[in-house]
């Protein structure tokens, strides 16, 4: 709660103080200046988000279309074939891709329970690890039924780059001699 | 050379090689502290990724097909050749530049192993290298990865097992051990396979006492990605402790899961090219490399009627320019079941034995494909292989009986093939009036080898059931009668026995108390004989005539004896003296009757 503006006669005094003061005591005089500088930019909110390595991207989108074609197949105008026909692209992409995400990546589910199982969350549940969902009230402990069981990266092996890579050529294109 | 702190066990596969170690310290009797080993390796030009397996490929690339610096390695900036995973996939759509199946060709006694002849259909500016090279590439290449993550404890001062095929010749050790030589992992053992397969059972099962019991006899079938490989081993009591030893291995046969996968490639390109589709050698292999996918999934019964493939185009229409193709179960059946896995009479034998015309030009292939057969023959050959051994009855029935069986190779993916050769076992065991087999819990198909081969290094250092066998043929050289010479007649060819079946590791034999006459200041060959059925000829026996069954012949050797001390020309007596190192490696050598020196004779000769 701030003080109510001061009288007339109490701003006179003031300023008298002030400028007595002012001319006495430098240090003073200057924080008098900086007063009447416009108010400084108000401090950006502190960065709360980080910027993704795009290389990384870059070297699974890579592994992606070197095992899966996937650049390939999304690229492909699927309206022109039969469900045969994509159907059997797809199994080149599914089987290829699923090998490039298991070399990269080993997954597991977050629970081990089945689906449909029910699950109770204590106080401290991990709140990124595990979503609830529906009639969400009341305090944890939660009782449901697990819809989801989740994926966890449990490591990352992505490949190391040679110095002048470029990791942005996602397939090179190919001549045969 | 501080005291090792890992045992290491290297599996140099025919398709892939792995790593795995034991640290010596934080394990304390069955309690083993064990890991595969990651190898990093180039992925993707510029790109390098750790695998678990290192694919045995190595590729020689045109100095301006890869962008400079694309290979490096964490150790290195420029290897000297490329090693690994994409070895393989670049030489998929360039195959002049390749070089594969190097262990085939290093125990192939017809062609100088030595000599740069790989890749085979090289291309002219290509700069050849040769098996052992080869090898040498492989091995160096996982001690630099080692190294490079172990630098307090590099690799060649780790207690190191390397595996090889049962079925390998001593040519073949030796040309394994120098490989590993010319890598800088001098003092490397040599274990076979199958007994390192038997030690993975061993490490994974603390119960191995309870699940074997004196008087049985394990049946190792190791299919690989090239060769099938078997052993049997005997469980006995030796001072109240339970003893292993490899009584019996099988001949070399040069057929695997990659010929299987290939058979069912071609029989699916056969169909596709009578309906005008024609693929490449590129789209072959990814057609095999589906038809694999396929096999594993029709046989473990996961996956219920035929299995479809996609082969994907080369261009970037994948949707148009697939090509569709079904794995059908009948034809599955026929390629596989009937091709490699026949139901078979315990007498039938494998057919065209021997070597033909045909064989000399690339790898000699085994010529029967049906490893049903092979296992059939091998078994009927032993039959006396446990004679001798205390706690097993005399040999009964018409070939040797068995009571378990564990299997190994990434061909047993599909389980169906055990179960498959399991009933057919069983089927000539319960003929013979033998009860049925047990098989051995067997896990981790890609990596038991080398695991396997880890744990031996720690059992031999540590204490431990140890599986003995020392060496499983005798060997003979060929000695040339003096008979008259008729023209357009070979002289009369004898064996003379050199080094008995089961000699060990350390040991040396008897020399026999024949002399041969050898000329100095030449090369004199021998042709060079292996029996792994005649267990009781000892050093100086003398065989006047043999069967095809008793004697294989092995490549050719050769001695020279310097001409220091006598005239050029002089012929010396020797007499031939064998032993086998403490690394498993046969050596010969030839000892002139006055002096004291030994002379190597060469086991690794390329035979005209």
């Amino acid at each position: 709660m701030s003080a109510p503006p001061p009288s007339f006669f109490a701003r006179l005094g003031l300023a008298f103080a002030a400028f007595f003061r002012a001319l006495g005591d430098a240090d003073y005089a200057a924080s008098l200046r900086d007063l009447r500088l416009p108010a400084p930019e108000p401090e950006p909110e502190p960065d709360t988000l980080r910027e993704a390595p795009e290389e990384a991207a870059l070297q699974l989108l890579a592994a992606l279309q070197r095992k899966g074609r996937f650049l390939d197949f999304l690229e492909e105008d699927v309206s022109a074939f039969s469900d045969a026909e994509i159907g059997a692209a797809a199994r080149v992409v599914h089987e290829g891709a699923k090998r490039a995400i298991d070399e990269i990546f080993e997954v597991a589910p977050i629970r081990s329970e089945e689906e449909g199982a029910e699950i109770l969350l204590e106080a401290d549940y991990d709140a990124q690890a595990v979503r609830v969902v529906g009639d969400v009230r009341g305090d944890p402990p939660f009782r449901g039924s697990l819809s989801h069981a989740g994926w966890r990266v449990l490591e990352t092996h992505l490949p190391k780059l040679a110095e002048g890579h470029d990791a942005r050529v996602i397939a090179p294109a190919e001549v045969e001699l | 050379m501080s005291s090792p702190g890992y045992a290491i066990g290297l599996d140099l596969g025919t398709t892939h090689c792995a790593l795995s170690s034991v640290d010596l310290d934080l394990s304390e009797g069955e309690d083993v502290a064990q890991s595969m080993f990651r190898v990093p390796q180039s992925v993707a030009p510029g790109e390098v990724e750790a695998r678990p397996l290192l694919p045995s490929f190595a590729y020689i690339p045109h100095e301006r097909e890869l962008p400079p610096g694309s290979l490096a390695l964490p150790w290195t900036a420029n290897p000297a050749l490329l090693v690994g995973g994409l070895a393989r996939d670049l030489g998929a759509k360039t195959p002049g530049r390749l070089v594969s199946s190097v262990k085939s060709w290093l125990c192939h006694p017809k062609v100088d192993r030595r000599a740069p002849i790989l890749p085979v259909d090289a291309s002219e500016d290509v700069a050849c290298i040769s098996p052992l090279e080869a090898s040498a590439a492989y091995l160096k290449h996982l001690r630099q990865a080692w190294d490079a993550a172990h630098p307090e404890a590099t690799l060649a001062e780790q207690e190191l097992v390397i595996t090889v095929p049962a079925s390998f010749d001593p040519a073949a050790r030796e040309l394994t051990a120098q490989a590993a030589l010319q890598a800088g992992l001098a003092g490397a053992t040599l274990l076979e396979e199958p007994q390192a397969a038997l030690y993975a059972f061993l490490a994974r099962t603390p119960d191995f006492r309870t699940q074997l019991s004196p008087g049985d006899l394990i049946l190792v079938v190791d299919v690989g990605g090239g060769t099938t490989d078997l052993s049997l081993i005997a469980v006995l009591e030796e001072e109240g402790q339970l003893a292993l030893r490899r009584v019996a291995v099988g001949e070399h046969i040069l057929l695997g899961g990659d010929n299987m996968d290939l058979a069912l490639a071609h029989a699916l390109g056969v169909e596709l090219s009578a309906q005008g589709k024609t693929l490449d050698s590129w789209q072959l292999r990814a057609l095999a490399h589906g038809c694999r996918a396929g096999k594993e999934a029709l046989l473990s019964g996961a996956h219920e009627g035929d299995y479809p493939l996609a082969i994907p185009s080369r261009g970037r229409k994948l949707i148009g320019g697939s090509v569709r193709v079904t794995l059908r179960r009948e034809l599955l059946d026929r390629v596989i079941l009937e091709g490699f896995f026949p139901d078979v009479e315990l007498h039938s034998h494998p057919q065209s034995r021997g070597r033909g015309a045909l064989t000399e030009l690339g790898l000699p292939y085994a010529r029967d494909p049906a490893i049903t057969r092979h296992l059939a023959a091998f078994l009927s050959r032993q039959l006396d292989a446990t004679a001798e051994l205390p706690g097993f009855e005399s040999a009964r029935g018409t070939f040797l009986h068995p009571t378990a069986l564990l299997f190994n190779g990434g061909v047993f993916k599909a389980p169906r093939l055990m179960q498959r050769l399991t009933r057919m076992l069983d089927s000539w065991l319960e003929a013979d009036g033998a009860p049925p087999l047990r098989v051995l819990e067997g896990a981790d198909l890609d990596h038991a080898v080398a695991r396997g081969a880890a744990y031996y290094g720690y059992v031999k250092r540590g204490g431990g059931v140890r599986i003995r066998g020392g060496t499983a043929q005798a060997y003979y050289v060929g000695v040339e009668e003096s008979a008259p010479a008729i023209p357009g007649v070979e002289p009369p060819v004898r064996a003379l026995c050199v080094a008995p079946f089961g000699l060990e590791e350390g040991m040396t034999a008897d020399a026999p108390p024949q002399e041969l006459g050898l000329v100095v200041g030449e090369s004199v060959r021998f042709r060079f004989f292996g029996s792994s059925v005649r267990r009781d000829d000892v050093s100086g026996s003398l065989l006047e005539r043999w069967t095809e069954e008793e004697l294989s012949e092995l490549g050719a050797i050769e001695a020279t004896l310097p001409a220091e001390g006598a005239a050029p020309g002089d012929v010396v007596p020797v007499r031939l003296s064998a032993r086998v190192t403490e690394l498993g490696v046969l050596e010969l050598s030839a000892i002139p009757e006055h002096g004291e020196q030994r002379f190597t004779i060469e086991l690794d000769v390329r035979s005209d």
